[in-house]
């Protein structure tokens, strides 16, 4: 049999009156790594959490290897699973080697404890105890234990949320090589620079719905074929309205969101040309104007007119 | 070449290492305890008793008064001191002594307060060697014989009761307070995702519990008996035994606080709630017959005070197991249902 790591159907979770997760559909296809993309309070952490058997569905279906949880296969499925949680502060006082050593008497198969602290660069830090850890070196530790059962499917919840830019990367080197060599990745992120490196798939959650779903590539593309031109307008002639801007024929949109105005154009050079001329003719003096092609944070600011995060 | 590692061991050791790890712990659990003791037995050590304080009087200036205050002066069962009159009503008003006796040629005069305790016995004592020096004869032969013996003393009923408080208070912080801290770091729900046997979780605080009792145990009675010259009347064995199930027995109550709380203000706040009536009830200290009556059934259904009892009769009065059904049944009792419950409520987040 050949079930997929996941899929669920019509997955829902109320708190009392509160929906966390309003019916979603999703299957992720062995050996891929898939994004759940959101803002905080889309409900990505309870889907997970679900899915990683932490809470019940209020209604839905739900499969991880074609087995469902609560049916007597649950120490099946978890011994195949290896979950990150968002911050779970391990044992202070045991050391890294310990730690490891520890969650990799739990599972029937797997690496080598050594071979675990390698994968995740920790060979220096082995002997010294957790609480002395940075930041990063903690989320690695925690990486190490969800991979210390060898599992076929890996949770990893907001792994880098509040690393700096070099700990993020040596993560992200870890996860890619778990998923060259075969294993299915489920990550939840609200940074959209990590779901482009890393995720085949991507879902775009907001108020515990998928609101879009594709590859990167075709996320970004559906937004069609523009870049963008940000600036903010340092003085302009008395009565200048921005709507004058709307009449140039290369730019598609005009908004101004907190004193930046963003002007949506198409992607030819000749439309960024046309922009600056309207600029000028308008008398209009930008500062820290700025261009850049489509994001993954575009598609979600033209999904829901929000931002994923408030910078 | 991959090892295979046992899930339970790793879990024990890693129990193990936390505790040893965080010296404020180590403290509590052994260091509290022996200063406790330490301080109590000396504060309470066995002393000989107060000689009763003697006021004496001369009304009289004449040879056989001098005399009968010279025979008091000299006598080993009292302490005797001449007043002038005023100031030695003035020391009995004041409890600075406990009789006055006024010496004339008539004879003695006893002034003192019944309602001191001390007071009617001193009395008597000066009178008894007032009589005897002046030639009474004491018609019936009597002998004294002086007890202080080990397992009589203060200490010897101080360090059972210690002994069984410190084996709550490590049971109820070492469980249930350990658990409500990994809740809290959401390091429980970190294991609910492994295929960790959720019987092994809890039997490595069974086994952590039990080698650190046996440590405890150790200590604490070896303190004794160096430092004080405390010893077990009873068995060493049945002593152990009644730790483990006295431990047991406070796992299974911190266990059930433990079960559900999700921060450790609220735990904390639940510890104390129980165990300090307990420490004032149970016995540890003095013995819970003076409180009244009534209440006597009622303490004896604490588990501390059960564990305190047993420990005590096996401690002092050389009792065995047989002898120690009431208590050891309310233990059993206590440990049961806080397992029963703790498993039925428990909560991994």
């Amino acid at each position: 049999m050949n079930a997929p790591p996941i899929r669920c159907e019509k997955l829902v979770k109320r708190y009392g009156d509160k929906v966390a997760v309003a019916g979603i559909d999703l299957e992720v296809r062995a050996g891929i790594c898939f994004g759940l993309l959101g803002p905080n309070g889309a409900g990505k952490t309870t889907t997970v959490e679900m899915l990683e058997g932490l809470h019940a569905p209020t209604s839905g279906t739900m499969r991880l290897f074609g087995e469902s949880w609560g049916i007597g296969k649950d120490q099946w499925i978890r011994d195949k699973v290896g979950v990150q949680l968002q911050d779970t502060q391990l044992a202070d006082k045991l050391t890294v080697r310990e730690v490891v050593r520890l969650f990799r008497s739990f599972y029937q198969g797997g690496k080598d404890v050594e071979e675990l602290i390698r994968l995740v660069h920790l060979e220096a830090e082995a002997e010294q105890k957790f609480h002395t850890l940075s930041g990063g070196q903690k989320q690695r530790v925690a990486l190490a234990t969800a991979l210390a059962g060898a599992p076929d499917l890996l949770f990893l919840d907001e792994p880098t949320t509040g690393l700096d830019p070099r700990a993020r990367q040596t993560l992200w080197k870890v996860v890619e090589q778990f998923r060259e060599d075969g294993g299915t990745i489920v990550l939840t992120t609200h940074y959209m620079d990590e779901a482009a490196i890393l995720c085949d798939e991507i879902a775009v959650m907001d108020l515990g719905q998928i609101i879009a779903r594709g590859t990167p590539r075709s996320l970004v593309d559906s937004l069609g074929d523009v870049q963008f031109v940000e600036f903010e307008v340092g003085s302009a002639p008395p009565g200048f309205e921005l709507a004058q801007l709307q009449s140039e024929p290369a730019i598609q949109k005009v908004e101004e969101r907190r004193g930046r105005i963003r002007v949506t154009i198409d992607r030819a050079l000749t439309a960024l040309a046309a922009v600056i001329e309207a600029l000028e003719k308008a008398q209009i003096v930008p500062i820290g104007l700025s261009t850049h092609q489509a994001t993954l944070d575009d598609v979600f600011l033209h999904l829901t007119g929000k931002q994923l995060v408030d910078d | 070449m991959t090892e295979r590692l046992n899930p339970l061991a790793q879990l024990v050791l890693a129990r193990l290492r936390e505790f040893w790890r965080e010296p404020g712990i180590v403290f509590w659990v052994f260091g509290f305890p022996l200063l406790m003791a330490l301080g109590l037995g000396l504060a309470f050590r066995s002393k000989t008793p107060a000689r009763p304080l003697v006021a004496v009087v001369l009304v009289d200036d004449s040879a056989s008064v001098a005399k009968l205050s010279e025979t008091l002066g000299r006598a080993p069962e009292l302490q005797a001191r001449v007043l002038p009159a005023d100031e030695a009503f003035r020391a009995l008003t004041r409890a600075k002594v406990d009789v006055v006796v006024e010496l004339s040629n008539q004879g003695a005069h006893y002034r003192f307060d019944p309602t001191q305790d001390k007071s009617p016995i001193a009395k008597m004592v000066v009178d008894g060697v007032l009589q005897r020096a002046s030639g009474r004869i004491d018609p019936l032969s009597s002998r004294e014989d002086v007890v202080s013996e080990p397992g009589a003393r203060y200490i010897d009923f101080l360090m059972p009761g210690l002994i069984a408080m410190n084996v709550m208070g490590s049971s109820m912080w070492g469980v249930g307070y350990n658990l409500v801290v990994a809740r809290k770091r959401k390091l429980l729900r970190r294991y609910a995702v492994t295929p960790m046997r959720r019987s092994h979780f809890l039997l490595s605080y069974f086994f952590s519990r039990a080698l650190f009792l046996v440590l405890e145990l150790g200590v604490l009675l070896g303190f004794g008996k160096l430092v004080f010259g405390c010893t077990i009347q009873g068995h060493l064995t049945t002593f152990l035994l009644i730790g483990f199930l006295g431990a047991g027995a406070f796992a299974g109550i911190s266990l059930l606080i433990g079960a559900r709380i999700q921060n450790t203000e609220a735990a904390n706040g639940w510890m104390n709630l129980l165990q300090l009536p307990m420490w004032v009830l149970s016995g540890t200290f003095f013995s819970y017959e003076r409180f009244p009556a009534f209440l006597h059934l009622p303490i004896e259904l604490l588990p501390l005070t059960a564990l305190v009892n047993a420990m005590r009769a096996v401690f002092n009065d050389g009792a065995g197991l047989l002898q120690l059904g009431f208590p050891l049944a309310v233990l059993a009792v206590w440990g049961g249902a806080g397992f029963a419950l703790a498993l039925k409520w428990f909560r991994w987040q």
